[in-house]
């Protein structure tokens, strides 16, 4: 039985977060889920709000020329960080995880540019990527006329060079959540293993990989969340147009400005949401769900 | 036309928009720029007249610095107080619409033309009705039509401007013998010859967005002429319309002699490939003199974008925004704000402004000239030449539509590919427009 304090302190630590849980994240996201169903453009008070049904979203999916962009250009970027920048970040952290000579070099190149916002991270490639300018067309010698290769202007190109952008920094983060993850891991189980003949190979796959679960779900999910969530890295390059569309820019875009189409902006910004809650609540259920006996 | 924002103001302005995805009622809250500094200021002064505010977004510091001159010297020669309220320009521009819902200072920048008139409209802003008498007379007829709302009402006091045209450098011209084209065709002729010469004909980029509206601004004024054009930008004329289709045709032929990559260009950089002799020509507004010192600037030459041969040509007409002044709707000192708003219609304030931020010309008929640098005289020529003025397509139209999500991104999809079904992409233009509120 909990003591009248205990009860008390507790109701203290759940309830407060929950109430600003309610008050700054939950009120504001049904609040934008209500004006997708308006005009609205900012201006006025409740009044000068006019519901226009599910207008918005039927203009987005039918008219709006960035929208299936945007959803196509958010799931490449989702595919590629899932199925190349984890396994990357994965495949390093076990390298470093072997004490190699030199570890800290590499180690601190990797977690580099985790300190770098994505607006710098933006900042720097496009440097790296300006057409006439940039260091990459002047090293391959296509910075002149008639060779030009426009790396963040060019549609076939574009979207690879930023996701290269982004990944080089969440490489480091997923290397770095590993990392930790197997310093975990108790080397005996791994001389165990080795005692009874697996190679290296099997002894990662068998004995190491299952002792990491918490560590892949978190990342999953963090990686999940990064690349729904892209912005910044698009926004600084070109505000998001021309083959860079993602469904937060959308969002952005239409909210900002002297003639924000908040209605709308707000229709996007609620497709944003379901997108990214429905498939991490269903598998962090799935993944936490199989953790229990 | 957006004000070019440089990448550190860009860098400073999504500070204020990062995190806000889901919550647009509360961002329209917080967004506006901060009041503090003038209320505090409006409450410590009793007795005599309050002073007023100014809020500026000017926050480049050499413009910045220019503009509190400005309000200084407003002080020095009139005794009555204002504080100027500078806020980073990105986050001005994008907080504008809760800014002025909200506690808004009495005077505020912004522009001519339609971005003007949506907030006339809409009540955010108030008639300049009691100063005009006295000031129009400073203006010609084309500044105080663009300093004039839909109600009639004049809302801005034209500040200073720019015009878009053809940039070239005099030496590099000199050296190979190249002349101004009085005509589009001899415009052709002499971008094939400067290929031949190893020049890249018109420097070009349109990575912002809103660069290329220039271009289809000019085309379209040349060949179907300012009543067309301004029709096209207001909803009277319709983008399916076989006019339009000339423009893009017209425009897809000049691609070829225009910089390759220009998607993936800013302007700044367009410019530097025109100041270090890369390009032969930029049609571009006179504000990519900022590339360059005042050597370079000397060295720049202008026309206007040649004849078409069409019954238009008459008109003469150029792209030539006008930033001015504001007055908000519920101005706390309404008085000394007039004052305020009447002194910056006059030659003094406008040429201490313009002489600090030598890209800009004067629009007061008063403003001493004697002070112009070569390259402000030929901007002053380029516009005196000019018959009618537009503001640029996104003072000129609705800005929802103009904006990223809406012709900005259309000329980046017709560059990205000039050869498309061109009917049916007007036709996605005009479904856009259709569909907006």
């Amino acid at each position: 039985m909990l003591t009248r304090g205990q009860r008390r302190t507790i109701a203290l630590i759940v309830g407060l977060p929950l109430l600003l849980q309610v008050l700054f994240v939950w009120l504001p996201a049904i609040a934008s889920i209500g004006l997708s169903f308006t005009d609205w453009n900012g201006v006025g008070g409740l009044g000068a709000i006019h519901v226009v049904g599910l207008e918005n979203y039927a203009n987005l999916a039918t008219v709006d020329p960035a929208f299936w962009p945007a959803v196509f250009h958010n799931l490449v970027w989702l595919f590629v960080f899932l199925v190349v920048v984890m396994p990357l970040g994965m495949f390093l952290a076990v390298l470093l995880d072997r004490q190699l000579r030199g570890g800290w070099l590499y180690e601190s190149a990797l977690y580099l540019p985790l300190v770098l916002s994505f607006a710098v991270i933006g900042l720097i490639w496009e440097l790296q990527y300006s057409p006439s300018d940039g260091l990459i067309n002047g090293v391959l010698g296509t910075n002149h006329q008639g060779a030009i290769i426009d790396w963040l202007g060019d549609r076939r190109l574009n979207l690879g060079a930023v996701i290269v952008a982004a990944g080089w920094r969440h490489v480091g983060y997923v290397t770095l959540l590993y990392l930790a993850g197997l310093k975990t891991v108790d080397p005996t189980l791994r001389e165990q293993a080795a005692i009874d003949g697996a190679t290296e190979a099997q002894a990662f796959w068998r004995v190491v990989f299952p002792i990491l679960r918490p560590i892949n779900v978190v990342v999953v999910v963090i990686t999940t969340i990064e690349a729904l969530r892209a912005f910044d890295v698009v926004y600084v390059i070109n505000r998001g147009l021309n083959g860079l569309e993602l469904m937060s820019v959308l969002v952005v875009n239409n909210l900002l400005g002297e003639a924000s189409r908040i209605g709308y902006g707000s229709a996007a910004a609620t497709l944003l949401l379901v997108a990214s809650i429905v498939p991490i609540a269903i598998f962090v259920r799935w993944a936490l769900g199989r953790e229990a006996p | 036309m957006a004000e070019p924002i440089s990448r550190r103001r860009l860098l400073a302005g999504i500070a204020g928009v990062a995190g806000l995805s889901l919550a647009p009622g509360v961002f329209a809250a917080c967004a506006g720029p901060s009041q503090t500094s003038g209320t505090s200021a409006r409450a410590s002064v009793a007795g005599t007249k309050p002073p007023t505010t100014v809020g500026s977004y000017y926050s480049d510091p050499v413009p910045r610095a220019a503009m509190q001159d400005v309000v200084d010297s407003f002080m020095a020669s009139t005794g009555l107080k204002a504080t100027l309220n500078t806020v980073d320009n990105a986050s001005f521009q994008n907080g504008i619409n809760a800014y002025l819902q909200g506690t808004p200072d009495d005077v505020f920048t912004w522009f001519a033309g339609n971005r003007m008139r949506f907030f006339a409209a809409q009540g955010l802003a108030g008639p300049l009705s009691d100063i005009w008498p006295q000031i129009k007379g400073n203006f010609s007829e084309g500044a105080q039509l663009a300093a004039t709302a839909a109600d009639g009402k004049p809302y801005v006091v034209p500040f200073h401007t720019y015009p878009w045209v053809v940039l070239h450098r005099k030496s590099v011209w000199e050296r190979h013998g190249y002349e101004t084209p009085a005509t589009f065709d001899e415009l052709v002729a002499l971008a094939q010859r400067m290929q031949t010469d190893g020049f890249v004909p018109f420097a070009f980029a349109d990575k912002d967005g809103w660069p290329a509206m220039g271009t289809f601004d000019i085309l379209d004024l040349r060949l179907n002429g300012y009543e067309f054009h301004l029709g096209l930008a207001t909803g009277r004329e319709t983008w399916t319309d076989a006019r339009v289709r000339d423009v893009f045709d017209a425009w897809h032929r000049l691609l070829p002699l225009h910089q390759q990559g220009a998607l993936g260009r800013t302007w700044q950089e367009a410019a530097k490939s025109l100041v270090n002799g890369e390009a032969g020509m930029y049609f571009v507004g006179t504000f990519a003199g900022e590339q360059t010192d005042e050597a370079g600037r000397d060295d720049l030459e202008m026309f206007a974008f040649p004849p078409a041969g069409t019954q238009f040509d008459a008109e003469k007409s150029m792209d030539a925004p006008i930033n001015g002044f504001m007055l908000s709707r519920a101005p706390a000192s309404p008085d000394v704000a007039k004052a305020f708003l009447a002194y910056v219609a006059g030659g003094e304030a406008q040429t201490m402004y313009v002489t600090a931020n030598p890209n800009r010309i004067a629009l007061a008929k008063d403003a001493d000239t004697s002070g112009y640098t070569n390259y402000q005289h030929k901007m002053a020529d380029a516009i005196g030449g000019a018959g009618r003025l537009t503001q640029f397509l996104d003072r000129d139209s609705r800005p929802d539509f103009t904006g990223p999500q809406g012709m900005q991104r259309f000329l980046q999809d017709f560059l990205a590919d000039p050869g498309q079904d061109l009917d049916a992409y007007l036709g996605r233009i005009q479904a856009f427009w259709d569909s907006l509120p």
